[in-house]
């Protein structure tokens, strides 16, 4: 345990030493015409929980089936632990996998389910018992052993696909939205317990999913994928907090996008020029580009303060109409529109149960943000 | 009741009457089968159970009615005779063994044929398994007694196999192929191939490629996988296949009469000797009964262990 967390700790993948333990190199997967992985290059390290995160028909899909053998590259190398995968089937991988729908036999009970694995590998019939059982706990299913899938809600269901794929002690294991078919509680529970089982034993996940929030959640580091690359790949923090694209800051979480050029380029600041904005747009952290070069400042909801009188220490402050505020519980999302008609989405906590004094639909307000709340991408 | 359903139905607005026809229509469909069944099933078998303990004689019909009004008094006569005559012949006993032999080994060759054709069209694409399937079927445009027949022209004597084997001087004398028990097996196989693809491939298709898959991340070669996971899911269709070949093969009767030779002895055949030939109405009706029974029987087992095992999952 304190060997995954102190690579967790460590950043291997800021280590230049450090040698990766799944290496896709220029892998590409074609279906006739279509291009559903094109040209991906990523590392993993040993004990990261890495995140595959993209929408429908982006490939992630594609990219796991290929490191568990049941696609082949269309060109390109997958090297798992330093050994070329080219033509090795899944059966003679030491990966494992988890499946969307978990494939669970329908035939064969928990036990039997569970045991396929060690079963296929001749291990003794007493050992196979051991870590059955081990593994039952593990995943809390104990007293469940003789019931046919059928007999399980959702929930376990999910446990015992994961068990399934665990007990082989895979060095990798990928899991395809393994969290999809659980309802939102479950699925926050079942993250955390997730995290703890691949602190437990160690072992490096690869996980597939289209849920932002949950790949923010797992992931040590995440790669955002779209039309088949992978367009940004990093800590959760990095790739939420600097996105390197529109696309990326958009699809993880809600952002506002100002679009406008540089209007004057300094070592530690830079102003942009917006035409969604009537002032300029003060970014106090370097970037980059080149002056005149048209690009877009990201600004994270939450990282904007609305107030009817703002200070004006304020390095950007906006005159704006409040058009509607809905209202989250835990938070309040002001829509509110700029002279210029461009329409900014600002969240605040609900810090009180109730606000007589709360800004209302149709006041006019002022927001803002300090200069280093905003990103700039240039593509 | 008819006039009252007519009338009914004149003084309904044809919307009115689609609704009502709608309405009644789960009724109508069980309704149908169950008409079918009752007048082509149930009733012959009534009158085959009656003519069965009833004793032949030269009349027309060429039995004796098993009831008759006598001076007010009705007189039921019921022989049995007929059936412990089928046990002390053991012509019938060997005719049916012979049935159920021939019937079992054929249904296991057409299994072990018909299964890896089903298995290869069901993990055809798509667009390729509809054509496939048509092919499996083609058969049935034409007459099933003509292809019978066609197999005479392919295995007698001066027949298609025969001649090719001789002009390529494989053999210098025709082999006997017809008139054999191999006659027998190729035709029932042959006739009956689609009725074990069919269901086998409604089974196999259904089966999600996911669990495969999972076999095979598990560790299990494609050979392991088939043992653990596809065969034993197709079981349902297994069962379906070889009882929709094995019930109609044992009481086959065309395929041995024109394939099968003098020592090919099948109940199908006795049973048309006894009523066309012998003109032994009520010895023929038991062992059609007697055959019904040795049918029904391991059907009626296999469908109690599939249900109380469909309950106990």
């Amino acid at each position: 345990m304190t060997e995954a967390t102190s690579a967790r700790a460590l950043k291997p993948w800021e280590d230049p030493n450090a040698k990766p333990f799944l290496q896709i190199r220029n892998v590409t997967k074609k279906f006739g015409a279509f291009t559903a992985v094109n040209d991906v290059s990523l590392d993993i390290y040993q004990g990261e929980l890495f995140c595959l995160l993209g929408g429908s028909g982006c490939g992630k899909s594609t990219l796991l089936r290929m490191l568990a053998g049941f696609e082949m590259p269309t060109s390109g190398q997958i090297l798992i632990d330093g050994e070329d995968m080219s033509g090795v089937p899944p059966h003679k991988r030491d990966t494992n996998m988890m499946f969307q729908s978990y494939a669970l036999f329908p035939h064969m009970s928990v036990e039997k389910n569970i045991a396929y694995g060690l079963k296929r590998d001749g291990v003794p019939r007493a050992e196979i018992a051991t870590r059955v059982t081990e593994m039952l706990s593990l995943v809390q299913l104990d007293g469940l052993a003789a019931r046919k899938p059928h007999q399980l809600s959702g929930g376990q269901r999910q446990r015992v696909a994961l068990a399934r794929s665990l007990i082989k002690r895979p060095k990798l294991l990928m899991l395809d939205e393994p969290l999809g078919a659980l309802d939102k509680k479950l699925r926050e529970e079942t993250q955390r317990e997730l995290i703890k089982i691949q602190e437990t034993l160690g072992v490096t996940f690869v996980v597939v999913t289209h849920d932002q929030e949950e790949a923010m959640t797992l992931s040590s580091r995440l790669g955002v994928m779209t039309a088949g690359q992978i367009v940004q790949i990093g800590t959760p923090h990095d790739v939420y907090e600097y996105p390197n694209t529109r696309f990326v800051a958009d699809f993880i979480g809600s952002v506002n996008i100002f679009e406008g050029k540089i209007a004057e380029d300094a070592d530690d600041h830079v102003v942009i020029h917006s035409g969604d904005t009537d002032s300029d747009i003060l970014v106090s952290h370097g970037i980059s580009g080149v002056k005149g070069q048209s690009v877009a400042v990201a600004l994270r909801p939450e990282k904007i303060a609305i107030e009817r009188a703002l200070p004006e220490s304020l390095a950007n402050r906006l005159a704006a109409t409040v058009d509607d505020v809905s209202y989250m519980g835990n938070l309040s999302v002001f829509h509110v529109t700029l002279p210029t008609g461009k329409q900014v989405k600002v969240s605040q906590t609900n810090r009180r149960r109730s606000d007589d004094d709360a800004i209302r639909a149709g006041e006019a307000v002022q927001i803002g943000w300090d200069g280093a709340a905003s990103v700039v991408v240039t593509a | 009741m008819g006039r009252r359903g007519k009338r009914r139905g004149d003084g309904m607005t044809p919307r009115a009457l689609l609704e009502w026809v709608g309405a009644k229509g789960r009724a109508f469909v069980v309704a149908a089968p169950l008409a079918w069944l009752t007048l082509f099933f149930l009733l012959p078998f009534v009158v085959l159970a009656k003519i069965s303990l009833s004793e032949s004689a030269i009349a027309r019909p060429p039995y004796l009615p098993i009831w008759e009004w006598a001076e007010g008094v009705l007189n039921v006569s019921l022989n049995f005779g007929n059936y412990l005559f089928l046990a002390e012949d053991p012509l019938y006993l060997m005719a049916y063994l012979g049935s159920l032999k021939i019937a079992a080994a054929a249904t296991v060759i057409t299994l072990l044929i018909g299964y890896p054709m089903a298995y290869v069209i069901a993990r055809a694409p798509q667009h390729r398994r509809n054509i496939l399937l048509m092919l499996v079927v083609l058969p049935f445009w034409t007459s099933f007694l003509l292809r019978v027949y066609a197999w005479i022209g392919i295995l007698k004597g001066n027949g298609v196999i025969n001649n090719v084997l001789m002009s390529m001087g494989v053999i210098d004398e025709p082999l006997v192929l017809l008139q054999t028990d191999f006659a027998v097996y190729l035709g029932i196989v042959y006739s009956y191939l689609p009725f074990m693809i069919l269901p086998l491939y409604a089974t196999l298709v259904k089966l999600d490629e996911a669990l495969l898959e999972a076999s095979a991340d598990l560790g299990a070669r494609p050979f392991v996988t088939f043992l653990n996971v596809t065969l034993p899911l197709s079981v349902p269709g297994i069962i379906a296949g070889s009882l929709l070949v094995f019930i109609p093969a044992v009481g086959e009767f065309v395929i041995p009469a024109l394939l099968g030779g003098p020592d090919t002895l099948m109940i199908g055949s006795v049973l048309w000797n006894e009523f066309f030939s012998n003109r032994d109405w009520p010895v023929a009706s038991a062992v059609a009964i007697v055959m019904l029974v040795v049918l029904v029987m391991p059907i009626a087992i296999l469908q109690r262990t599939q249900s109380g095992k469909e309950e106990a999952n």
